[in-house]
């Protein structure tokens, strides 16, 4: 049955590597988040080539499976002179994985705004850096605020993926603890619990955010 | 309008204007001039092409020939050795700097505050201070009679309400030509002699060119030097109010307008 005192003396290991588990969240989601700008912008623009180039590296990110991706960012780049440590390749992968996720998401945002917007942009001779600036994006990203925090406790749950380019998360972790003790049971359902609190706090945040982002007009 | 106007050169000057949306032909075309200072109202039927000919001039919609020049210079175009060809977002924006323009849905930019709708241009695209900016932007609405409303978000004003605030967005541009697309079509009956009021005001005051698309008859005529009448992608006839009001020679013109006074002989 369920031992106490077992589960009490691996719970230190268990949030050290919940701390890495976090930090690659969060640094991924931000990387996703600043690159999902301009490949939305990329899919928009007049210039044709930049436009094709954009929507074809975003389907062949969506389309091809975040293991494969990060295989190849840690496991064949350094062939060519690129290596990373495995935190960097996990959050790199993460990041330009989910980035293609946000930008279609921002793409719906943008494609809200009504066209008298842009036009009353133009009529008080906004430049076009400063039509995103002011106007589009200020009212493009609000709305799709609970969408992106579904992509955040999303990339969070994709997590363990990084333990096979041997990043040591909480997951993996607890997969340790339970190799030396021959004991599973509470490790792996520590982690579930774990996981289920810290999605459902995000959760809560997010509505929060997004109540208080609506509120303001 | 005074003598001297008519032998300056005009402010805005159409020269052969066409303009199609696909095999639909808006604007065939058409040669228009307006003096600085002129108020014209354009009026005609739906589907005319007369809210077309304003967001020609504004930019809004690329025309497929013919020149528009504001203020001297090529609107859409560079003289490159004596040759016009298409110019570039940059120049667009220069000549554009001297246009503005009040929409039919107000368009406000619904996430700034009344005051902030306001200022942000001036402040990003003059390149003015923000204390200027607010100076400028608090007195022009006091003048459209919204002072008390700075702090307000749009969406807690009335429509006749924002569309003052629109136009006193515009204004705070200082615009050499101000082009009025409708402004009245999408208030309330009971809201729509506010934003004409407001209008009459800033006539009156006479430096701004102004172009006044609109359904407005009465208002057409007290504001405008000159009444232009569109039809079918073309000016049918255009002179000053008295004439095409009371004395209208064009088949269509008369038609229009006794069709516009059975439709409002209610009142």
């Amino acid at each position: 049955m369920w031992d106490w005192q077992y589960t009490l003396s691996f719970m230190p290991d268990l949030m050290k590597a919940l701390i890495t588990t976090i930090s690659a969240t969060l640094v991924g989601f931000l990387l996703a988040v600043v690159l999902g700008l301009p490949l939305v912008l990329g899919r928009r623009s007049n210039f044709k080539p930049l436009a094709l180039l954009t929507t074809g590296f975003i389907e062949f990110f969506r389309s091809t499976p975040l293991l494969a991706q990060i295989y190849f960012i840690f496991y064949v780049f350094p062939k060519y002179g690129i290596s990373f440590s495995p935190f960097a390749a996990g959050v790199i992968a993460l990041g330009l994985h989910y980035a293609t996720y946000l930008s279609e998401v921002y793409r719906s945002g943008i494609e809200s705004i009504p066209k008298g917007q842009w036009e009353a942009a133009a009529a008080l001779n906004f430049s076009r850096i400063r039509t995103w600036v002011s106007i589009i994006i200020p009212q493009a990203i609000p709305p799709v605020v609970p969408v992106m925090g579904n992509y955040l406790i999303g990339m969070f749950k994709d997590t363990p993926i990084l333990s096979a380019i041997t990043l040591v998360e909480i997951l993996q972790t607890a997969k340790i603890i339970g190799a030396h003790s021959f004991r599973y049971l509470e490790p792996i359902t520590m982690v579930g619990i774990l996981f289920l609190l810290l999605s459902y706090i995000s959760s809560v945040g997010v509505r929060k955010l997004e109540l208080r982002l609506n509120q303001r007009y | 309008m005074n003598e001297n106007s008519v032998k300056s050169p005009p402010m805005v000057r159409y020269q052969k204007i066409s303009k199609s949306f696909g095999e639909l032909k808006v604007l065939r075309e058409i040669d228009l001039e307006i003096a600085a200072g002129e108020k014209v109202a354009i009026i005609g039927p739906s589907g005319s092409g007369k809210t077309t000919l304003g967001r020609l001039l504004m930019t809004l919609e690329k025309p497929n020939s013919g020149t528009i020049e504001v203020d001297g210079d090529y609107l859409w175009h560079k003289k490159v050795d004596e040759k016009l060809v298409w110019a570039n977002q940059k120049h667009i924006r220069s000549v554009r700097a001297k246009v503005g323009m009040v929409f039919q849905q107000f368009n406000l930019f619904p996430h700034m505050r009344v005051l902030r709708n306001c200022t942000e241009a001036p402040i990003h695209v003059l390149g003015i201070s923000e204390e200027e900016a607010q100076e400028r932007a608090i007195a022009m609405l006091q003048k459209v009679g919204l002072g008390q409303k700075l702090k307000d978000f749009p969406s807690k004003l009335s429509g006749g309400q924002q569309q003052r605030v629109a136009i006193a967005r515009a204004l705070v541009m200082r615009p050499k030509v101000l082009i009025f697309d409708e402004v009245t079509s999408a208030l309330d009956p009971e809201l729509v002699g506010e934003v004409l009021e407001v209008i009459k005001e800033i006539a009156a005051e006479g430096e701004t060119t102004m172009v006044l698309i609109t359904h407005e008859m009465e208002f057409a005529r007290e504001v405008a030097d000159r009444i232009i009448f569109i039809d079918g992608g073309l000016i049918a006839e255009q002179g000053p109010p008295q004439k095409i009001f009371e004395n209208p020679e064009n088949e269509r013109t008369k038609d229009f307008l006794s069709r516009f006074r059975q439709q409002n002989r209610n009142y």
